[in-house]
C-alpha cells in the first residue's frame, strides 16, 4: 500500500490519538499521599509505544524521499481546503529542510519517555499527555505549509510546554518560569499574527508556496518599509524561540525548571526551522538586509553564551548557556547565505538538538542519583560510574566539535562557509565567533573535570549512586552511535539538506558570492570531511588527553 | 400582514413556559425539589430554539419576515442571535438544576422563570427594528437580570451586586431613552430604517450626533465597554456563578446586535465618522479590562475584567465595513458565549451555592482533586487566551483580520499586544490549577467528587462548541455570513 499521500497526517494523528488515549486511562489512586496519585507504569509504557510508532512512521520519509525533485518543491504533499473564507487550507509537505527535522523530533520523543521513566513518578497521566501534545505541535510546525495552520501549531506548542514547566518544574520558581516562557514567546507571536493577517490582506493567501512565488516575483504590493517591518515581525517571533541573543531571557529559567524530557525539545530547532522556512522563504530580500545584524548577534551569542557558561557552577544553567552558544552558531551559518554555511547550519540544527538532548539526559541521570545540579557538590565520579563518565565525555566531545563526531562537521561547514562570504564584516564577526569554539571546549572539559575527576564532592560522599542500568544504556547508546555515524557519514544527511540549502542560499546570496554549488559538492563528497581539519590541533590533543584519562 | 405571530414564535414559547413555571411552582410542596420545573424550562428554551430554526427555514423560502406593523423583523441576523440566546439559556439552566441547596430550593422556581423572562427580552431586542420596541426588550431583560444578580439572598455582596446593577443599569437605560428621543427629534421616527433615511436629510445633524452618542453610552453600559464598565466586577462578584455565565454573554450579545443594527442602519453618514470613536472605545476596553484583571485574585472578578476586555475585542469588529463587521461580530459573540458560559459552568460546579472557593489560591492544585473539571476549565481558559484550534482563537483571528482588512492595522497590533497581556492572568489561574497545593494555600473544603449529569451535559456541550468553532468554523461562519447580507440589503435600499 502506498502511504505517501497520507503519511504526514498519520505522523500527526498518531501522537494526538495517543495523547487522547492516555488522558482517558485513569491513574491508580493512593490516598496515603494526600490525594496525589502515585504511578503505575501504564502511562509511560503507552507513551513509549506511541512515540516508537511515530518514529517508525517518520522513518518512512527518508526511505521514500525523492532526491531529484526540482528545488522549492514539496513532497508527500497533502492539500485540502479547510475553511473557505478566509481561505485556509490543510496543506502539509516535506522537503530537504524539514525531512530530517521530523525524523529528529520522532527520535527524541521515545528518548524523552525513557528519560522520564523513573524521573516522573507522580501525575504520570498529565505528564505523558502533555508530552505527546507537545510532540504533535512540534511535528505540526515542521510539516505545515499554510501560514494559518503553521501558526496554529506554533502557538499550540507553547501550551503543553508551559504546563509541563509549571507543574513538573524542579523548584518553587516553576510557575514564574512557566509564565515567563509563555509570555516571551506569545507576545512576539501575537505581532507575528498581525503580520500574517497583513500579508493575507495583500495577497489573499495563507499558502506558503503561493506567497513564495508572489514574493519571488516582487508582486506583493506594499512599500519596501512595510515589507521590512513585516519581515521583522516574523523574524523577532522566531528569534525569541531560538533564542537569539539578546532575546534569550526566558531560556535560563525554563531550562533550569523544565523536566528533562521537556528541556530536550525546548530550544533551537523550532525557531531556526521557522527562520529558514518562512523568513528566508517569503522575505529573501529583507533577510539579506538584516543579515549583517544577525551575523553579529550570532557571533556575540556564541561568545557571550560560552563565557557565561564558563562561570556557571549550576549544571543546568551551564547547559542553558551552552545551548545559546550552539544555536548562535547555526544563526551565524545560515545568515551568511553561502551554500556551505546554509547546509552546515541546517546540519548543525540536527547535531545541536541531539547533543543537547544527550547532555540534558545525562544531567537528568546525575540528578536522579544525587538530587543536585550544583557542580561543587560533585567530584571524582569517574571511578564509580565509568560508563556514565564515558557517555559524558563522548557527548562533550561531540559538543566541542571533535573530528569524527558530528559537531565537528557542522561547525566546520559553518565557519568555512562564513569565511567564504565576500563581505568583510562577516569575516570579522566569524573570527570572533570562532573563538567561541575554544571557550566551548573550555567549559565542557572543565565541567567534566570537576564532576568526574578530582576528590569526591560533598554530595557524592553522602549518596551512593549507581552506574548506568539497562534502560539508561538504551537511552544513551543511540545518541553515541548517531554522533559517530553523523560525523563520518554526513553525506547521508547532507544529500537531502543540500536540496534545500543550495538553491535557497544561491537565491538569497548577494550577487558575486563564491557560493557555487560546486564547492559544496566537492567538500561534501569527501566522506572524511571530519579528518581534514588540522586547524584545531590544540583542541584535539586536549581532548585525546581526556579520553586517555577516562580509559 | 400587520400582526404575524410567527415572527414572535420563539419569544411566545419562552413567555408561555415561564408563566407555566410560575403557575406550577406553588403547587409543589415547600421542600420538594424544583427540578421538574427546571426541566420544563429547559424544554421551553429548547423549544424556542427549534422555533427559531423553523423561522430560518421560512425565511430561507420566503425572505425576511416582518410583523406587528413593521416593528419586528425576522431575518438571518435575528435568528442567529435567537439561536445563540436559546443555547446559552439551555446551558445555564442545565448548570443550575442542581445549584440550589435544600434550604434555598423554594426559590428555584422563580429563578427558572426569571431566566426565561430575561431571555424573552433579549430575543425581543434582536428582532426589533423599532427603537421603542428595542427599549421594551431591553427593560424586560434588564429587570430579570437585576433580580437574578441578587439571588444569593442574605449575602452582602449579593445585595451590593443587585443594587449596583440596578442603579447603574437604569442610568444607562435613561441615556438610551434620551438617545431615542433625540433620534425622534432629528428624524421624526423611531423605526431604525426610517431614522437612517431621515438622518441623511435632517436639518439638525447635531441632534443626530448627540443621539448616536447617547445610544452608544446606553448600550456601552450593557456590553460593559470602557469607560462604562465600572459596575462589571462588583456585579459579577456578587451574582450567582451560573447567572454571571448568562449575563456576561446573552444580554451582551443582544446589546451588540442592537448596536450593529443601529450603527450600520440608523447612524448618520458613513462609518468613517464614528469608526474611530468605536476604535478608541475598543482600545480602552481591552486595555482597562486586561490591566484590571492583572490585579485580581478572585476568579469571578478576574473573569469580569476579562469580559470587559472581550467586549473591547468585539468592538474592534465594528471598524470593518458592514458585511464583514456583522459576520465577524456574530462569530465572536458565539465563540465568546461558548467559552465563557463553559468557564462559569465549571465555577458553578466547583463552588456551588455557597461559593466558598473564590480566589486563585483556593483553586491551586485543583487538578489533583478534580481532574476532569480542571481540564474543562483549562480548555476554556486556553480558548479565552486565544490558543489555536479553539473558538476563541478563530474569533480573535477573524476580528483582527477584519481590522487589518479595513485599514486599522494599528488597532490589530494594539489588540494582539493586549491579548499577550491577557495571557498573564489567564495563565496565573491556569498554572494554579495544575500546581501542587502548598500547605498554606490549600483549604480543606468539602468538595464532592463527580459532576452532576445535567452539568456534565452543559460542560460537554460548551466544550464541544468551543472546539468545533476552532477547528470546523465553516458552518457557523456561513450562518454568520448569511446573517450579514440581510442587513446590508436593507441598508442599501434605505440609502
Amino acid at each position: 500500500m502506498n502511504f505517501d499521500p497520507i503519511i504526514l497526517t498519520l505522523i500527526l494523528v498518531t501522537p494526538l490519538a495517543g495523547a487522547i488515549l492516555l488522558a482517558l486511562i485513569p491513574e491508580r489512586e493512593d490516598s496515603s499521599n494526600g490525594g496525589e496519585y502515585t504511578d503505575s507504569k501504564r502511562h509511560a509504557i503507552g507513551a513509549l509505544v506511541v512515540t516508537l510508532l511515530t518514529l517508525l512512521l517518520t522513518l518512512h520519509l527518508p526511505a521514500h524521499f525523492n532526491y531529484h525533485a526540482a528545488p522549492h518543491t514539496f513532497q508527500f504533499e497533502e492539500n485540502l481546503p479547510w475553511i473557505s473564507s478566509p481561505a485556509i487550507r490543510y496543506h502539509l509537505g516535506v522537503d530537504g529542510l524539514s525531512m530530517w527535522l521530523i525524523v529528529l523530533a520522532g527520535f527524541l520523543a521515545p528518548m524523552g519517555v525513557l528519560a522520564s521513566w523513573n524521573a516522573v513518578h507522580r501525575r504520570t497521566r498529565l505528564f505523558y499527555t502533555l508530552f505527546l501534545l507537545q510532540q504533535v505541535a512540534m511535528l505540526g510546525i515542521f510539516v505545515a505549509l499554510d501560514l494559518f495552520l503553521y501558526y496554529g501549531f506554533w502557538e499550540l506548542s507553547l501550551v503543553p510546554m508551559t504546563l509541563l514547566i509549571a507543574t513538573f518544574g524542579r523548584t518553587e520558581n516553576r510557575r514564574r518560569a512557566a509564565i515567563k516562557f509563555f509570555l516571551y514567546a506569545f507576545i512576539p507571536s501575537a505581532i507575528l499574527l498581525v503580520a500574517i493577517l497583513w500579508l493575507y490582506n495583500l495577497t489573499g493567501s495563507f499558502d506558503l508556496t503561493t506567497l513564495q512565488a508572489l514574493a519571488g516575483a516582487h508582486q506583493i504590493a506594499a512599500s519596501p518599509t512595510a515589507l521590512l517591518l513585516c519581515s521583522f515581525a516574523f523574524l523577532v517571533a522566531f528569534a525569541v524561540k531560538v533564542p537569539i541573543f539578546p532575546l534569550h531571557g526566558w531560556l535560563q529559567d525554563a531550562v533550569t525548571e523544565a523536566p528533562t524530557a521537556a528541556v530536550m525539545v525546548l530550544a533551537g530547532k523550532l525557531g531556526l526551522y521557522s527562520i529558514l522556512r518562512f523568513s528566508f522563504g517569503i522575505f529573501a530580500d529583507q533577510s539579506r538586509h538584516v543579515a549583517p545584524l544577525l551575523i553579529s548577534l550570532g557571533a556575540i551569542g556564541i561568545v557571550y553564551g560560552s563565557l557565561i557558561a564558563l562561570i556557571r557552577s549550576d549544571l543546568k544553567k551551564l547547559a542553558a548557556f551552552s545551548t545559546l552558544a550552539h544555536v548562535s552558531f547555526v544563526v551565524l551559518g545560515i545568515f551568511t547565505f553561502t551554500v556551505l554555511g546554509m547546509d552546515g547550519g541546517i546540519f548543525q540544527i540536527l547535531n545541536e538538538s541531539l547533543i543537547g538532548a544527550a547532555f540534558f539526559l545525562l544531567l537528568g541521570l546525575l540528578y536522579e542519583r544525587y538530587g543536585t545540579y550544583e557542580m561543587r557538590d560533585y567530584g571524582g565520579l569517574a571511578a564509580r560510574h565509568p560508563w556514565m563518565a564515558t557517555m559524558f565525555v563522548v557527548t562533550s566531545l561531540a559538543a566541542v566539535g571533535l573530528p569524527m563526531l558530528n559537531g565537528f562537521v557542522g561547525e566546520f561547514l559553518i565557519l568555512s562557509g562564513a569565511m567564504q562570504s565576500v563581505i568583510i564584516h562577516h569575516a570579522l564577526w566569524t573570527t570572533l565567533g570562532a573563538t567561541g569554539v575554544i571557550f566551548g571546549a573550555g567549559y565542557m572539559l572543565w565541567m567534566i573535570q570537576r564532576v568526574f575527576y578530582g576528590s569526591p564532592g560533598v554530595r557524592t560522599e553522602e549518596v551512593q549512586g549507581w552506574d548506568l542500568c539497562g534502560r539508561e544504556h538504551l537511552e544513551l547508546w543511540p545518541f553515541a552511535v548517531l554522533f559517530l555515524i553523523m560525523g563520518i557519514a554526513s553525506p547521508l544527511w547532507m544529500r537531502a539538506i543540500d536540496t534545500y540549502g543550495a538553491p535557497t542560499a544561491t537565491a538569497i546570496a548577494p550577487s558575486g558570492a563564491p557560493s557555487s554549488a560546486q564547492t559544496t559538492a566537492k567538500i561534501l563528497s569527501t566522506p572524511a570531511v571530519a579528518e581534514s581539519s588540522l586547524a584545531r590541533n590544540s583542541n584535539i590533543t586536549q581532548l585525546t588527553d581526556v579520553r586517555q584519562e577516562v580509559r | 400582514m400587520s400582526t404575524n405571530l410567527l415572527t414572535l414564535l420563539p419569544e411566545l414559547i419562552l413567555t408561555l413556559t415561564a408563566v407555566l413555571v410560575m403557575l406550577l411552582e406553588p403547587l409543589l410542596a415547600a421542600g420538594a425539589s424544583r427540578k421538574p420545573l427546571g426541566w420544563l424550562a429547559i424544554l421551553g428554551s429548547s423549544g424556542s430554539g427549534v422555533a427559531a430554526l423553523y423561522q430560518l427555514r421560512v425565511v430561507h423560502a420566503l425572505g425576511t419576515l416582518t410583523g406587528f406593523y413593521g416593528t419586528i423583523q425576522v431575518d438571518a441576523f435575528s435568528i442567529f442571535f435567537h439561536l445563540l440566546i436559546a443555547s446559552v439559556v439551555v446551558t445555564t439552566l442545565l448548570a443550575s438544576l442542581d445549584y440550589f441547596p435544600p434550604d434555598q430550593v423554594s426559590h428555584a422556581g422563580e429563578y427558572f422563570a426569571l431566566v426565561l423572562f430575561g431571555a424573552t427580552g433579549m430575543m425581543f431586542m434582536t428582532s426589533s427594528v423599532e427603537l421603542l420596541m428595542v427599549f421594551i426588550g431591553l427593560e424586560i431583560s434588564s429587570i430579570s437580570t437585576y433580580i437574578l444578580a441578587g439571588f444569593r439572598k442574605g449575602r452582602a455582596t449579593a445585595s451590593e451586586s443587585a443594587i449596583k446593577y440596578f442603579l447603574l443599569g437604569s442610568f444607562a437605560t435613561a441615556f438610551l431613552l434620551y438617545g431615542i428621543a433625540l433620534c425622534f427629534g432629528a428624524t421624526g421616527s423611531t423605526a431604525i430604517a426610517a431614522i437612517g433615511a431621515g438622518m441623511a436629510v435632517t436639518k439638525t445633524p447635531l441632534f443626530g450626533w448627540l443621539a448616536v452618542g447617547m445610544v452608544l453610552i446606553g448600550l456601552g453600559f450593557k456590553v460593559s465597554a470602557a469607560p462604562f464598565h465600572v459596575w462589571t466586577p462588583d456585579v459579577y462578584q456578587g451574582a450567582p456563578a451560573p447567572v454571571v455565565g448568562l449575563m456576561s454573554t446573552a444580554p451582551k450579545a443582544a446589546a451588540f446586535a442592537v448596536l450593529l443594527r443601529f450603527l450600520f442602519e440608523a447612524a448618520p453618514t458613513d462609518r468613517h465618522h464614528w469608526a474611530p470613536l468605536i476604535a478608541i472605545m475598543a482600545v480602552a476596553s481591552m486595555t482597562i479590562g486586561n490591566l484590571g484583571a492583572l490585579l485580581q485574585s478572585d476568579a469571578k472578578r478576574l473573569l469580569a475584567y476579562s469580559s470587559i476586555a472581550h467586549a473591547g475585542y468585539l468592538l474592534v469588529a465594528f471598524t470593518a465595513p458592514e458585511p464583514l463587521a456583522v459576520s465577524t461580530a456574530c462569530f465572536y459573540t458565539a465563540a465568546y458565549a461558548a467559552m465563557n458560559v463553559g468557564a462559569f459552568v465549571v465555577l458553578t460546579q466547583l463552588s456551588g451555592f455557597s461559593e466558598q472557593l473564590r480566589t486563585i489560591d483556593d483553586l491551586t492544585g485543583l487538578a489533583l482533586r478534580r481532574p476532569a473539571l480542571s481540564a474543562f476549565l483549562a480548555f476554556f481558559l486556553l480558548s479565552l487566551i486565544g490558543i489555536p484550534f479553539t473558538g476563541g482563537f478563530f474569533g480573535k483571528f477573524y476580528v483582527f483580520s477584519a481590522a487589518v482588512h479595513s485599514g486599522y492595522t494599528w488597532l490589530a497590533i494594539v489588540g494582539l499586544a493586549n491579548s499577550g497581556l491577557a495571557c498573564f492572568y489567564y495563565l496565573r489561574l491556569l498554572t494554579a490549577l495544575y500546581a501542587r497545593p502548598t500547605a498554606d494555600t490549600v483549604r480543606d473544603l468539602p468538595m464532592p467528587r463527580g459532576i452532576s449529569v445535567p452539568a456534565g451535559l452543559a460542560l460537554i456541550a460548551t466544550a464541544a462548541a468551543t472546539l468545533l468553532l476552532g477547528i470546523l468554523p465553516n458552518r457557523i461562519l456561513s450562518l454568520a455570513q448569511r446573517a450579514a447580507p440581510a442587513t446590508v440589503a436593507q441598508c442599501i435600499m434605505d440609502r
